[in-house]
C-alpha cells in the first residue's frame, strides 16, 4: 500500500462525507428510516421477552437494511453527474477508490449503529453489561468493515447504469449472511442475552474479521474491473 | 466489438453435431435405466419406505449443481486470467451457471418433499440446507449481473468477477451457517446426515442416477453453450447489418461523398 493510495483513499472518504455532512441524507432519511424498522419489528413480534431476546438480531438487521440504502445513497452520488466516470478517467487508482468509499461508508455505519444500539436500549430494554463493552465495540467495528467492503464492492457494479439498483439487496444480502451471524452472536454475547457468556463472542468476532480480510482484499482487486462501464 | 471476438459467419446454425446426438440417446437410454432401477427394481427402504426413491434424483441433482457451479468458477477464472481473454469460456460459464440454478431448485423441491415425508418437516435449519438456499441465491444474483448491459466483453469481465467473488464468499457462508448450527442446535432429533448403511441395489441406483444427470448436464451444457454463441452472432450480425444500411444510406443521399 503506497502512501500516494492512502492519501487518494483518504481524499476520497473525505469527499464522500463531506457530501454526506452538507446533505444529511444519513440523518435526515437513512437514521429516521432504521428506527422505524426497529419500531416495526416491535409491531410484527410484540412486546415483551421476545423482543429483549430478539433485541441483537434486529439491530443487525436493520443496520443490514440500512446498510443497502447507505451504498445506493454512495454510489448515487458518484453516477449523478458522471463523477465516478471522471475519476477513472482522471487516473484515480481503484484501489484507492475502493478504500476510499468503504472508508466513508463505514464512518457512516458506525454512527448509524451507535445510534442504533442506544435505541434498542430504550425500546428492547437491551441493556449493556460492563464486561461486555469491549466485545460489543469490537464486534461492531468488524462487522461494520465487513458491511462495508461488501457494500462497495456491489455498490459500484449497481450503480453502472439505470436499473440496476433493484440487483443491490439480491447481491448482497445472500452474501452478508456471515455479517449478520457473527454480529448478532457477538452483540447477543457481549448483552448477554439468554446468560450467554462474554467469552462465546470471540470466536464470532474472529469470523467476521476474516470475512472483513476476505471481502476487502478481493473488492480490492476487483473493484476496477466491476465500475468500468 | 470487435470481429475478432465475435463468432465467424460461417458459424454453425444448429446446436446439436452426431456426437451430442448420440450423447442425447445415451442420456435418455440412462434415465429410462433410472427409471427403471429407481421406481421398480429397487426396494423400499425400511425407515423411509417409498420416500427413498426421491433420493435417486435428490442425490445427482446436488451433486451435478455443485459441479456445474465449479465449471462457472473455473471457466470465470480461464477467461480473466487467460491470455486471449476467450469468449468460449464466459459462454461455457453462464450455460453452466444457468444448469446449476435448475439442478440446484430441483435439489431444494426434491429435498423439501423429502424432508416433509421423512422428518415431518419442509425445512430445517441445519448448515448444509442453509447454505444451499444461500448459494441458489448467490447464482440467481450471478444471472442476473450476466443479464446486465454492455458489450460481450464488459459482461464477461463483470460476471467472471462476480463468479469468482462467490468462490471466496460461499466458504465463509458455509463456515458461518455451521458455526451457527453447532452453537445453537437445540436436542438433535433429526439426522440429517447420509451416513448410513445403505443397500448394494439402492446404492446402484444412485450410482446409476449421477451418471444419468451427469450425462444430462454435458448434453445441456453443450446445447447451452451453443446457443448462447449463435445469440452473441445474431446480435453481432444485427450490428453489422444495420451499419450496412446506415452506410448504405449516406453513399445514396449524398452520392458525391460530402455532407450538405
Amino acid at each position: 500500500m503506497t502512501v500516494g493510495r492512502l492519501r487518494t483513499a483518504r481524499r476520497i472518504a473525505a469527499k464522500d462525507l463531506l457530501v454526506e455532512r452538507r446533505s444529511r441524507v444519513l440523518v435526515n432519511q437513512v437514521l429516521p428510516f432504521s428506527g422505524l424498522v426497529m419500531v416495526v419489528f416491535a409491531f410484527a413480534l410484540g412486546t415483551g421477552g421476545v423482543l429483549e431476546r430478539s433485541a441483537p438480531g434486529l439491530i443487525w438487521l436493520a443496520v443490514l437494511f440500512s446498510t443497502l440504502i447507505t451504498v445506493q445513497r454512495s454510489f448515487a452520488i458518484e453516477t449523478a453527474d458522471g463523477a465516478l466516470e471522471s475519476l477513472r478517467v482522471a487516473g484515480v487508482d481503484p484501489v484507492a477508490l475502493f478504500i476510499g468509499k468503504a472508508a466513508a461508508l463505514a464512518c457512516e455505519l458506525i454512527a448509524l449503529i451507535t445510534v442504533l444500539l442506544g435505541l434498542a436500549v430504550v425500546l428492547y430494554g437491551a441493556e449493556p453489561r460492563a464486561e461486555g463493552i469491549v466485545l460489543l465495540v469490537t464486534t461492531a467495528i468488524s462487522a461494520t468493515c465487513a458491511l462495508a467492503a461488501l457494500g462497495t464492492i456491489y455498490g459500484g457494479l449497481a450503480a453502472g447504469g439505470p436499473g440496476r439498483e433493484t440487483l443491490l439487496p439480491l447481491l448482497i444480502l445472500p452474501v452478508a449472511a456471515p455479517v449478520l451471524i457473527g454480529a448478532t452472536r457477538g452483540v447477543e454475547a457481549a448483552l448477554g442475552t439468554d446468560r450467554t457468556a462474554v467469552s462465546e463472542g470471540w470466536p464470532w468476532v474472529g469470523l467476521l474479521t476474516v470475512f472483513a480480510v476476505a471481502v476487502g482484499v478481493s473488492g480490492a482487486l476487483a473493484f476496477g474491473t466491476l465500475i468500468e462501464d | 466489438m470487435t470481429p475478432t471476438t465475435s463468432p465467424q459467419p460461417t458459424a454453425r446454425r444448429a446446436t446439436g453435431t452426431r456426437a451430442t446426438r448420440v450423447l442425447g440417446i445415451v442420456t435418455l437410454v440412462m434415465l429410462g435405466w433410472l427409471l427403471l432401477f429407481g421406481l421398480v427394481l429397487s426396494p423400499a427402504d425400511i425407515d423411509q419406505g417409498d420416500a427413498v426413491r426421491i433420493m435417486y434424483v435428490h442425490v445427482p441433482t446436488v451433486w451435478l449443481a455443485y459441479l456445474a457451479f465449479i465449471v462457472t468458477a473455473v471457466c470465470s477464472g480461464l477467461y480473466l486470467f487467460g491470455k486471449r481473454h476467450s469468449l468460449g469460456f464466459d459462454r461455457v460459464a453462464g450455460a453452466s451457471a444457468e444448469i446449476g440454478v435448475v439442478f440446484m431448485a430441483l435439489t431444494l423441491i426434491s429435498g423439501s418433499l423429502w424432508g416433509r415425508i421423512t422428518w415431518g418437516v419442509y425445512w430445517q435449519w441445519d448448515a448444509r440446507l442453509t447454505t444451499t438456499a444461500l448459494l441458489f441465491v448467490t447464482y440467481i444474483g450471478y444471472l442476473a449481473v450476466r443479464g446486465l448491459d454492455g458489450t460481450r466483453e464488459r459482461r464477461a469481465r463483470r460476471s467472471a468477477v462476480i463468479g469468482l467473488l462467490a468462490v471466496v464468499e460461499i466458504p465463509l457462508v458455509h463456515w458461518s451457517v455451521r458455526l451457527w448450527r453447532s452453537l445453537h442446535q437445540e436436542a438433535t432429533i433429526l439426522d440429517t446426515d447420509l451416513d448410513v448403511d445403505i443397500d448394494g441395489l439402492m446404492l446402484f441406483t444412485l450410482f446409476s442416477g449421477v451418471i444419468a444427470f451427469t450425462l444430462l448436464f454435458v448434453w445441456l451444457l453443450l446445447h447451452r453453450t451453443r446457443t448462447i454463441a449463435l445469440d452473441d452472432l445474431l446480435a453481432s450480425r444485427g450490428l453489422d447489418r444495420a451499419i450496412a444500411e446506415r452506410r448504405a444510406e449516406v453513399s445514396s443521399s449524398s452520392p458525391s461523398g460530402g455532407g450538405s
